[in-house]
């Protein structure tokens, strides 16, 4: 943001009825406000260059189409981290919601012949059951973080950790196949050539930002991350939204999961186990402080347009497969650079 | 502003009223029987001692709290209940001493925080609306703001200016400023009061909460005094002197330790300079220091006296090197220390007694005797491994123990579960432990009994009779009894300074106040 004062001084009050002319914010101003919000458009930039340099199928646009698919699980818990993030709480349990639901619904509702438990529910029904998971855990974890006020860190962590457990101990580590259609259309089917999960995830993206600008719960959540006692003061419920967003975010991450279970058309224990890191740098590296009350959901896409696009190229790339994990942590530390150079963000 | 300035205020109903409210908290009578009005078009300073009720009040003005007994009335209706925040926020607006703004968020969001702007039912914002509306508020009343900035990268002055601006847009006519100036410097205080002059005239009620009397007499058209709970004065500022407004604050002599504090004869033979600071410059939001000078020599205590904000908590800061000054030097025996370095400062010989016990003060799980030689470990370990002796450590920790009277069950009990007064003690020890040149030592007897008053006190006052050099930075008067010799800090610069105790507590307290001393006897320059 710019701190140059546009307004003259005022030294007279203006008569009430009388025109007051409101300085428009020239377009220079704008686009220089949006780059220094998106400072992670020109790192793309660079990043497609290299990636078509690497490899000429990465430019294509069947590649393209497949980053996206792959992406957008990731982007969907991203939305739901960053909600959470802005107002300056955190969820690790994201990842036990993304990996229990769509095993628990599947599990339900596949016959014992393909390693479900035999019940056969009816396939909508599993649905709304990895929906009412993400609700309930949501529920949970908003309550016990915001009103029982305990630690978000650690408490999450522990979450996470039983959720994940539960994927073992309860449901035995199995991998239920031959999913019905209906469960696994989310992640399996494509509108106008593209995938639909891809269609949920932009739609998600687009209606999240246009919420956290145009909405007022939106707005509030920006105001009781930038500071607490200010929104309570103005009369912001701030426990109602803090713990709203919580529910939110679980229920994404479970529709996140399904999305997963879709595209691969299993549902495995042990999904998205380690996806929490890969959330929190995108949302990181995509301008979201950590401290709550900065950021936008525009920035966090970008964060997931460019960690995407990074984990494709160096799968094209001849590096060898071992080395690929300590190449994306490390261009994941020059993004932080490059956004720390460009952007307003102290993170 | 003649068009709309409401000139026949006194035909209105005032625009906040309390009506002989009385508030207990526990066992502490907070308020008792308190009328005061606050009319359209008026400043009504409120002044007391801290501690006098000037917060409570404030609470149950602004809706955060209800009165035991009596009522509040804003704009002649009786007050909304405590749970409809938004009636509240219709009709009275505070601007606290802590910032209210949301940094990350622009001018113009912190202006409408919470509110609609527009259409009330629309869930949405309207950003054009919202933005030309803060800018008209900010016309409106002569704020000079770019309303499209974000509210982080204001000024603290500019920051206040957001928070009017939102109780002056929601349509409050009832304004408290609570210690507004505190943080500001001199010119950014005249500014507030045009602003302040200008809501006047625009019809505004304002509650002007001030530590610094000479202030009310600028702004404000009444006064009212608290003391003890109990409103002991209202009036026209123009019909009660400034001697009578601090009679007021002040009260009639209590019984013990009257108006006159106690203290030692001035002592003639003096050692050495252990402490000099020169030409001090350090900015802090605690209050800045601008320019101070002073020396401690051997066997003497200098008191540093002086309300929140006026840079005495941050002088000591400054001179123990938690703050780093923007310019002037500490120099202990005699040689400068580099500034901001805790470490090097403790090592010359200096001992430290914080001001906040809990934060800094001690480890709490650690036990009596490992708090007390936090600081003279190096004196009781051996060899090159640095291997404690218990025996040694436990020595030094017991004689402590007994000079300050630290009520534990023993050595090893952890600070934690002592009383304040004893962890408060145990503070103190650990400063002592070492037997330094110079002891800084900030509100010691800040939320301790009478008794560990007494015993603090005495283990400086022997210190000090040793030959210990003392600078004694509180704004409670009875530790005032062991100084030898007093400066006051008003805004960052020594006032005044007392040289020859006893001290009159009237001039001390007109002195602290930022009055300019009246009557006979003024003290040296």
């Amino acid at each position: 943001m710019s701190n140059v004062t546009t307004e003259p001084a005022a030294s007279e009050p203006t008569t009430p009825g009388s025109t007051r002319a409101m300085p428009r914010r020239d377009a220079r101003h704008l686009a220089l406000k949006w780059f220094r919000e998106l400072p992670l458009v020109p790192v793309i930039v660079l990043v497609m260059i290299w990636g078509s340099i690497v490899n000429p199928v990465f430019l294509t646009s069947s590649n393209l189409t497949d980053v996206a698919t792959g992406g957008a699980p990731l982007g969907l818990v991203v939305v739901a981290e960053t909600l959470i993030l802005l107002t300056g709480k955190f969820d690790i349990s994201l990842q036990g919601t993304f990996g229990l639901a769509p095993l628990l619904g599947a599990w339900l509702i596949a016959p014992a012949a393909s390693e479900g438990l035999g019940t056969q529910w009816n396939p909508w029904f599993g649905i709304l059951l990895v929906l009412a998971i993400g609700l309930v855990v949501g529920i949970f974890n908003g309550f016990l973080v915001i009103k029982a006020n305990f630690n978000a860190f650690i408490f999450t962590l522990a979450m996470s950790i039983l959720l994940t457990g539960l994927q073992l101990g309860w449901l035995g580590g199995r991998t239920v196949y031959h999913l019905p259609e209906v469960y696994i259309y989310l992640g399996s089917e494509s509108w106008f050539g593209i995938s639909v999960a891809v269609w949920v995830a932009t739609i998600v993206f687009v209606i999240a930002e246009l919420f956290l600008r145009y909405h007022r719960v939106g707005r509030a959540m920006y105001a009781i991350g930038g500071n607490l006692e200010a929104a309570r003061a103005a009369g912001i419920k701030v426990d109602r939204i803090r713990i709203g967003v919580f529910v939110v975010a679980s229920v994404l991450a479970a529709v996140a999961g399904l999305m997963v279970a879709g595209r691969v058309t299993v549902a495995t224990a042990g999904q998205g186990s380690n996806l929490i890191f890969g959330v929190f740098a995108a949302a990181v590296i995509g301008g979201v402080s950590l401290d709550g009350g900065r950021g936008r959901m525009l920035g966090a896409l970008t964060g997931v347009i460019l960690l995407s696009l990074v984990t494709n190229i160096l799968t094209l790339s001849s590096i060898s497969s071992t080395w690929i994990d300590a190449v994306d942590g490390a261009i994941i530390l020059l993004a932080l650079g490059v956004a720390r150079l460009i952007g307003t963000e102290r993170a | 502003m003649e068009g709309n300035s409401p000139r026949g205020a006194e035909h209105q109903p005032p625009v906040g009223e309390a009506l002989d409210v009385s508030k207990t908290f526990g066992e502490t009578r907070a308020l008792l029987n308190v009328s005061l009005d606050v009319r359209a078009g008026e400043c009504h300073g409120l002044v007391g001692r801290n501690g006098a009720g000037k917060s409570t009040l404030v609470t149950l003005l602004t809706g955060l709290a209800r009165p035991d007994r009596g009522s509040i009335r804003l704009a002649g209706a009786p007050a909304p209940s405590l749970a409809d925040r938004g009636e509240w926020l219709d009709r009275v607006a505070c601007v606290y001493q802590r910032s209210m703004v949301v940094p990350p968020l622009t001018v113009a969001e912190n202006v409408f925080l919470n509110r609609p702007t527009g259409d009330a039912r629309s869930p949405f914002v309207n950003w054009r609306r919202m933005r030309q509306q803060a800018h008209e508020v900010m016309l409106e009343w002569g704020f000079d703001i770019d309303v499209d900035q974000a509210a982080g990268s204001l000024t603290v002055e500019q920051r206040q200016i957001v928070e009017i601006a939102r109780a002056l847009s929601i349509g409050a006519r009832f304004l408290i400023l609570d210690e507004p100036t505190a943080a500001l410097e001199k010119a950014a205080v005249e500014r507030l009061f045009a602003r302040v002059r200008r809501m006047r005239e625009g019809g505004i009620g304002v509650l002007y909460i001030s530590h610094h009397l000479e202030e009310i007499y600028d702004i404000c058209d009444r006064v009212s005094v608290l003391r003890d709970g109990e409103l002991v004065l209202t009036g026209a500022v123009s019909d009660i002197s400034q001697p009578n407004l601090v009679a007021a604050m002040v009260g009639s002599a209590p019984s013990r330790r009257a108006t006159e504090i106690e203290a030692v004869p001035n002592r003639s033979g003096l050692g050495e300079e252990r402490l000099a600071v020169t030409e001090l410059k350090v900015t802090s939001t605690g209050g800045s220091v601008e320019g101070v000078s002073l020396s401690v020599r051997a066997g003497e205590c200098v008191g540093l006296v002086g309300l929140d904000g006026s840079g005495s908590v941050t002088l000591a800061d400054a001179v123990i090197g938690l703050i780093k000054p923007q310019s002037g030097t500490v120099k202990v025996l005699g040689r400068p220390v580099p500034p901001g370095k805790v470490d090097a400062v403790l090592h010359r010989g200096v001992g430290y007694v914080p001001q906040d016990r809990h934060a800094r003060g001690f480890a709490p799980q650690l036990g009596v005797g490992e708090n007390l030689t936090l600081a003279v470990l190096e004196n009781v370990s051996r060899g090159v491994l640095g291997v404690v002796n218990f025996k040694a450590r436990d020595r030094i920790a017991q004689e402590q123990v007994d000079k300050l009277q630290i009520v534990a069950w023993s050595l090893q009990q952890p600070v934690s579960s002592l009383s304040g007064g004893n962890q408060q003690k145990v503070v103190v020890g650990r400063a002592l432990a070492p037997n330094p040149s110079v002891l800084i030592v900030v509100n010691p007897t800040v939320g301790v009994d009478v008794a560990s008053k007494e015993a603090l006190l005495d283990a400086m006052r022997k210190a000090r009779d040793e030959g210990m050099a003392v600078l004694l930075v509180s704004d409670d008067f009875e530790d005032l009894r062991i100084c030898t010799r007093l400066l006051v800090m008003v805004r960052g610069k020594v006032a005044h300074q007392f040289e020859q105790p006893p001290w009159d507590r009237q001039q001390l307290i007109a002195a602290v106040e930022g009055l300019e001393l009246v009557g006979a006897g003024d003290p040296q320059r």
